[in-house]
């Protein structure tokens, strides 16, 4: 395990880190995290157990036990990423391990937004430039500097136009990504809606 | 961009504003929640030093982590304990209405919204769960959010969200007699995959949806998520308006007036666009199950788990590694494969209607000496209902335990769980590796019909010859 964790804050502009591949499509969220770590009222020990069956079953020869990934911080995973549960512990999990942002084809739609929300960008590239990065011969050693300004990703001798959401990417430059201060500034309009929605008054009980 | 569905009708309806970083502010109409990933946010609201903005637009109850045998407090799981005591004094604390256990309304949150009335057509309804696309049912936008959004919306009853596209699943024709709506969506995920409905919404439509009745209906919308869509929707009806008449918390008297009104105004208009459109024909549908470790792996009951060389390159790697986790070979067929756990239960198929047609194939046989079978109604309600009609002594004569209701081994957060490589027939929604409790286990998705004629037979059966008989 990683030194003490500091959830981000703020502003994310830029994401230096050594590459991890995890290979396959459809890794979903049970494997991310076995529901019987959900035990919990908080996310502070979730770090420890992530794919703890998967690293169970291949014996200190997962990505994730690896020595040379010790210090790694980017995820590099192929399609539909996340997939299944909305559990937040997935993200949580990946984050309290020690990566910091996800390049992959791919994502599930409630990871990807549970990503966001707690400050790891998710990017997307074609099936071929994640075969490159995943196939990379120095892969042990391939570090990335990703600059959200500009939408990539370099290392020493590769370059790559990374794709995310845009409005993802604005949230992380300003760093609005956590939106609960953004939605609370609308609370006139939230009042409004309340009381203009047709179902709120047949509902008074 | 989809125009003038009821997808398009609700989110415009519900939508507050466009945030700076591009994304809608949505109202939710109904917040659903849960012990299992609430805790973290009301934590978040404490540290955040935030109020529960409007506490009677949301609704708890428990079900992941209840004990199914024996439910009397404290839990004998410690965690599980704490984990309810963290739920109810946050809904004591916030004043939210919380369906605690012996409420006569507790049981699965996809369950009991539905049955109390709580969810009803053009709602935006929200839940820290992904099988939310379950209320879709009733012609409510529904899907699952993460905690951090459970969090939002608590705090301000809306959320952060980009639109989705809607692809409308046309599903042409009927079902045939012993093919169920598992069946249907399990086809519809088969044929478009796993992943095709990221950033999408499902509306499902045409003469066999219409034919299904609302629980059915229920089964089809909760499976969205397992074809990649966070949410699923079906144009509600006549069926809907009667199924939420009475009901505990439908609009009564001079509001329910209203509420119809509004209501039938509320579908897709004939001329509506859709980001894309799918037609399947429903009389080809057999009695569906599932091979592999998605919910995608599936065939028909009188097919062979298909050779590496019928697939497409993406889907080959995938099939490798489920033909070893499942210690299947690609060609055998999928009937007769012996099974040694029957489950019935869960937010897809713990319903009345689903106790009913498995007692119905149960009825008057025995659950064979190999099998370890049991029923986990998804509600308080839904128990209470099968006992008045007799169908926990039905189940009980053949064999199966009767359970109290919760989500027991549809992801084995209690103490239900396979064990070792063991394989299960089930009637929940998920067969991903180590789904139901053990990191070897083995699940197999059918309908609760096809869990019950495995059960007598020991094996995966065709429960169509079990009805002639
Ligand atoms: S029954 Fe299964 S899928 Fe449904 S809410 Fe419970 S755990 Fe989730």
């Amino acid at each position: 395990m990683k030194s003490e964790f500091t959830p981000p804050i703020g502003t994310i502009t830029q994401i230096k880190g050594q590459c991890i591949s995890l290979i396959g499509n459809d890794i979903d969220t049970d494997r991310i995290i076995p529901a019987r770590f959900l035990k919990c009222v908080n996310f502070d020990s979730l770090g420890e157990s992530v794919f703890e069956d998967d690293r169970k079953t291949l014996k200190g020869s997962h990505p994730f036990d690896l020595k040379e990934n010790k210090n790694a911080s980017i995820l590099i995973v192929n399609s539909n990423f996340g997939c299944g549960s909305s559990r937040e512990h997935a993200p949580q999990a990946l984050m309290r391990w020690g990566i910091k942002a996800i390049i992959g084809e791919s994502f599930a739609d409630i990871f990807y937004n549970n990503c966001i929300a707690i400050g790891i960008p998710c990017f997307t590239l074609p099936n071929k430039s994640i075969k490159e990065i995943q196939n990379n011969k120095d892969n042990k050693f391939l570090f990335l500097e990703i600059d959200l300004k500009n939408s990539l990703a370099k290392a020493k001798d590769l370059s790559f136009n990374l794709e995310i959401k845009e409005s993802s990417r604005k949230m992380f430059l300003s760093g609005e990504w956590d939106a609960t201060s953004a939605l609370l500034m609308n609370n006139n309009l939230i009042e409004n809606k309340f009381n203009q929605l047709p179902y709120i008054k047949f509902n008074i009980h | 961009m989809s125009q003038d569905t009821l997808f398009d009708k609700v989110w415009d309806l519900h939508k507050i504003s466009k945030l700076p970083g591009g994304s809608d502010q949505i109202f939710i109409g109904l917040h659903l929640i849960h012990e299992v990933t609430s805790p973290q946010a009301f934590g978040a609201l404490k540290d955040k030093n935030l109020k529960v903005k409007f506490p009677d637009r949301t609704v708890a109850t428990v079900d992941h982590i209840v004990p199914t045998d024996n439910q009397s407090r404290p839990f004998k799981d410690n965690l599980a304990e704490q984990m309810i005591k963290t739920l109810e004094n946050n809904c004591l604390e916030h004043k939210i209405r919380f369906f605690n256990i012996g409420s006569g309304n507790q049981g699965i949150v996809h369950v009991v919204a539905p049955e109390l009335g709580l969810t009803q057509p053009g709602m935006t309804i929200a839940c820290g769960d992904s099988h939310t696309s379950t209320h879709g049912a009733f012609g409510s936008i529904a899907f699952g959010i993460g905690t951090s959004q459970v969090r939002d919306v608590l705090a301000t009853q809306t959320i952060a969200m980009n639109k989705l596209k809607v692809r409308q699943i046309w599903c042409e024709n009927q079902l045939s007699n012993g093919v169920f709506a598992k069946d249907l969506i399990l086809h519809v995920i088969n044929t478009l995959g796993v992943k095709a409905g990221v950033g999408f919404a499902y509306e499902f439509a045409g003469p066999a949806i219409n034919a299904l009745s609302m629980e059915e209906r229920m089964t089809v919308c909760n499976m969205s998520i397992e074809g990649g869509a966070r949410c699923g929707y079906i144009n509600p009806d006549e069926k809907t308006f009667n199924y939420m008449k009475n009901k505990l918390y439908s609009p009564k008297n001079q509001h329910w007036e209203k509420a119809l009104t509004w209501w039938k105004s509320l579908k897709s208009d004939e001329d509506s666009i859709y980001d894309d459109v799918i037609k399947i024909d429903a009389s080809k549908i057999e009695p569906t199950v599932t091979w592999g470790i998605t919910p995608g792996q599936s065939i028909g009951i009188n097919q062979q788990i298909p050779l590496v060389d019928e697939l497409s390159h993406d889907d080959k790697l995938l099939a490798e590694e489920a033909y070893e986790y499942m210690s299947f070979k690609p060609g055998q067929s999928i009937k007769d494969i012996p099974v040694e756990v029957c489950f019935i239960g869960s937010c897809t198929n713990g319903r009345i209607s689903d106790l009913r047609i498995a007692a119905k194939v149960l009825k008057g046989k025995k659950v064979s000496n190999n099998v370890k079978a049991f029923v986990v109604p998804g509600s308080e309600k839904v128990a209470n209902e099968a006992k008045q009609e007799g169908l926990d002594q039905i189940f009980k004569d053949s064999g199966f335990q009767w359970r109290e209701p919760g989500c027991s081994m549809c992801l084995a957060m209690n103490s239900d769980k396979l064990t070792g490589n063991q394989i299960s027939a089930s009637s929940s929604n998920r067969n991903f590796k180590g789904r139901q409790g053990s990191p070897s286990g083995r699940t197999l998705l059918m309908s609760p019909a096809m869990v019950a004629a495995a059960a007598i037979n020991g094996k995966v059966s065709d429960v169509r010859e079990l009805f002639s008989k």
